[in-house]
């Protein structure tokens, strides 16, 4: 039982967030039971954490409304967050891509704005998630890199991934300046819901045709390649023999050259 | 260059001493060939220039400290073999750095050292050495040319004509030998350009069914319900051949879902199941995987030329060199939900050939829905 006390000054504020998350359960249930239940929206009235759907919608309303509509219904400088669920919000906010600083397709990762810590995404994302359901946050089980299997997450990264990320996750260039980014500093969790939202420009891999359990291979091989260390020293970015290339002809000819000149050069001769 | 044996470290000694090898001060004459004719618009050639004293101490502190450095680095190259063992990883980076280092270190000591005492040390003088003919004498020549007469008579090979006949039999096939495995380079002639023009998507399976679609990496096939997040993608191999890499150089695929009210005219949605479309993973300009997937815009980058394609209309060329769109495949359902390949591409994947005509024309013309 995680109880919020955070931003309740007036005395009244404490019955009208009940009233407001009572009203919110009786909405989301309805709308769970009548269209395909969302068993997530479920979940978050049965833990106990409905006020964590009241709390969120403030939190939505200060920082995310002003693009994102006040009903989260999407204007024309954002789309609409109906469906996207909790996984979303939280790859989005966790990463520090939302709030977004300057509009455009590219969310580049940024250190998150001051009011974010666990508890305000996962109100935030509960919000979110009682507006129509989505992609759920997964379980540390399903995102335990420990538990994975390399190999054949590799051969599923390498089947999938690598055309925009790099076989190492270096991220790499796509189309009108936009870029997959690397995966150097994206958490376990970060990855997972990455493959299931499709943030950005990334398409989705939903649990139906890659699994969870492949899902957890394919972090496992990600993190296991971000821990390995590079042989030669230097890992130039690891995108491969482009830039060692560079680095060996601009480097070592020039080196050559310079030595080349040093030893033939003539010097001026005594008088 | 020359054996540099005076002492430099005589006192107050203008002139050094001279030096085997080297002319005397005095004249101008050159080691090496003759002494070239004086001529008044020939800039006169400088004799022996030796270093001042005050320059060759200092070049000769130079180069006994890269001596010394390189000194250093051959018995740190000794101590590194010794002290860091290969074994993980780490250990054998750290081991190649000492190693690498203190070699380089020795060895570029050395050529510095070397180099610093010519140019400081030593004195300075213009050799010119003169060309002299390349071909022997002629009484070498004579003899070489007998000896070979005499081998070639006593070999017989001049009296014997079975046996150089033979000799030459022998040697002809061996020389014909690359030539005839240089023609497997080329296309085969057999099923030439059939080979090209077909993928394995049009072969049914040993039971007469068509193929299904499998995930590239998990080999699972895939049930078209499953596949229900707009903004998907997946790789896709055909069943049967999921490592075959002849056949997966040309049958590879993307397939992607959209929401069917996004497909364009471009895209034939008799092909398509559910607004689940297929294409050639194999770029139209040279062969690359074109795979980079934007959901927002729809646009199949090529990684190698930045070719883009509109996937959402047909994979219609909206950019780069690549000068037709990639041929999308006919898909469909099997009765339990798999997708599967219902034919072959209508038009050969991946770069241009010859013998391909224009194809989608053809298509075209044979009343192909556009």
């Amino acid at each position: 039982m995680n109880r919020i006390t955070a931003g309740r000054r007036h005395p009244l504020a404490r019955y009208a967030v009940l009233l407001l998350a009572l009203g919110l359960i009786g909405g989301v249930y309805t709308v769970a039971l009548s269209i395909s239940p969302s068993r997530q929206a479920d979940a978050a009235i049965a833990s106990g954490r409905a006020d964590d759907v009241a709390e969120g919608k403030k939190l939505f309303e200060q920082s995310c409304s002003s693009c994102h509509g006040l009903n989260a219904e999407g204007t024309a400088q954002g789309p609409t967050l109906v469906g996207v669920g909790a996984a979303s919000v939280d790859f989005q906010v966790s990463s520090g891509r939302m709030p977004l600083a300057n509009p455009g397709a590219q969310a580049p990762r940024k250190p998150p704005a001051p009011w974010v810590n666990e508890d305000t995404v996962r109100q935030l994302a509960a919000y979110v998630q009682s507006l129509g359901g989505g992609p759920a946050i997964p379980t540390d089980e399903q995102v335990d890199a420990a538990k994975g299997d390399k190999s054949k997450g590799g051969e599923l990264f390498r089947a999938n991934c690598i055309q925009c990320h790099n076989f190492v996750g270096s991220g790499g260039a796509l189309t009108q300046g936009k870029y997959a980014p690397p995966l150097h500093d994206a958490t376990e969790r970060q990855i997972y819901e990455a493959m299931i939202t499709g943030p950005q420009a990334m398409p989705v891999f939903n649990d139906s045709i890659i699994t969870p359990e492949q899902k957890r291979d394919m972090i496992a091989y990600i993190v296991g390649v971000r821990e390995e260390p590079n042989p030669g020293g230097a890992g130039l970015g690891r995108i491969g023999p482009v830039t060692e290339g560079l680095v060996a002809w601009v480097v070592g000819l020039s080196l050559l050259s310079l030595a080349a000149i040093w030893i033939t050069a003539k010097r001026r001769q005594a008088k | 260059m020359t054996d540099n044996n005076h002492d430099i470290e005589q006192p107050e000694e203008r002139a050094p001493k001279r030096v085997i090898g080297t002319p005397s001060p005095a004249t101008s004459t050159s080691i090496l060939g003759h002494e070239e004719p004086r001529k008044a618009d020939v800039v006169q050639v400088p004799g022996v220039t030796p270093q001042d004293e005050a320059t060759a101490r200092k070049g000769e502190r130079y180069a006994a400290l890269c001596f010394l450095v390189a000194f250093l680095g051959g018995i740190g190259f000794v101590v590194s073999y010794v002290v860091f063992q290969v074994g993980d990883i780490e250990k054998t980076q750290v081991s190649n750095l000492a190693l690498g280092g203190t070699l380089t270190l020795a060895l570029l000591g050395l050529a510095a050292g070397l180099t610093t005492w010519v140019r400081l040390v030593m004195p300075k003088y213009n050799l010119v050495q003169e060309r002299h003919p390349m071909a022997s004498d002629t009484q070498t020549r004579s003899y070489v040319a007998e000896t070979f007469l005499q081998g070639a008579n006593e070999s017989g090979i001049a009296k014997r004509p079975l046996l150089r006949r033979t000799l030459l039999a022998a040697a002809a096939p061996l020389g014909l030998a690359p030539l005839v495995l240089l023609r497997d380079l080329g296309p085969s002639h057999t099923n030439f350009p059939a080979k090209l023009r077909h993928t394995v998507w049009g072969e049914k399976t040993k039971d007469g069914k068509p193929r299904k679609l499998i995930v590239e990496g998990s080999g699972s096939p895939i049930r078209a319900a499953d596949f229900n997040s707009p903004g998907g993608i997946l790789s896709v191999v055909p069943e049967g051949y999921e490592h075959d890499l002849n056949a997966l150089a040309k049958a590879t695929l993307i397939l992607i879902k959209f929401r069917p009210e996004e497909l364009k005219s471009g895209t034939n949605l008799n092909w398509t199941h559910d607004g689940i479309v297929a294409y050639s993973k194999i770029c139209t300009h040279v062969g690359c995987p074109a795979a980079l997937y934007e959901q927002t815009t729809h646009h199949i980058l090529c990684p190698c030329h930045q070719s883009t394609f509109d996937a959402a209309d047909g994979a219609k060329v909206i950019f780069g060199p690549a000068a037709r769109p990639l041929p999308q495949l006919p898909i469909a359902v099997d009765s339990e939900g798999y997708l599967i390949a219902t034919a072959d591409f209508p038009v050969p994947v991946g770069p241009s050939f010859w013998e391909r005509g224009d194809a989608e024309a053809e298509v075209r013309e044979n009343g192909a829905q556009q």
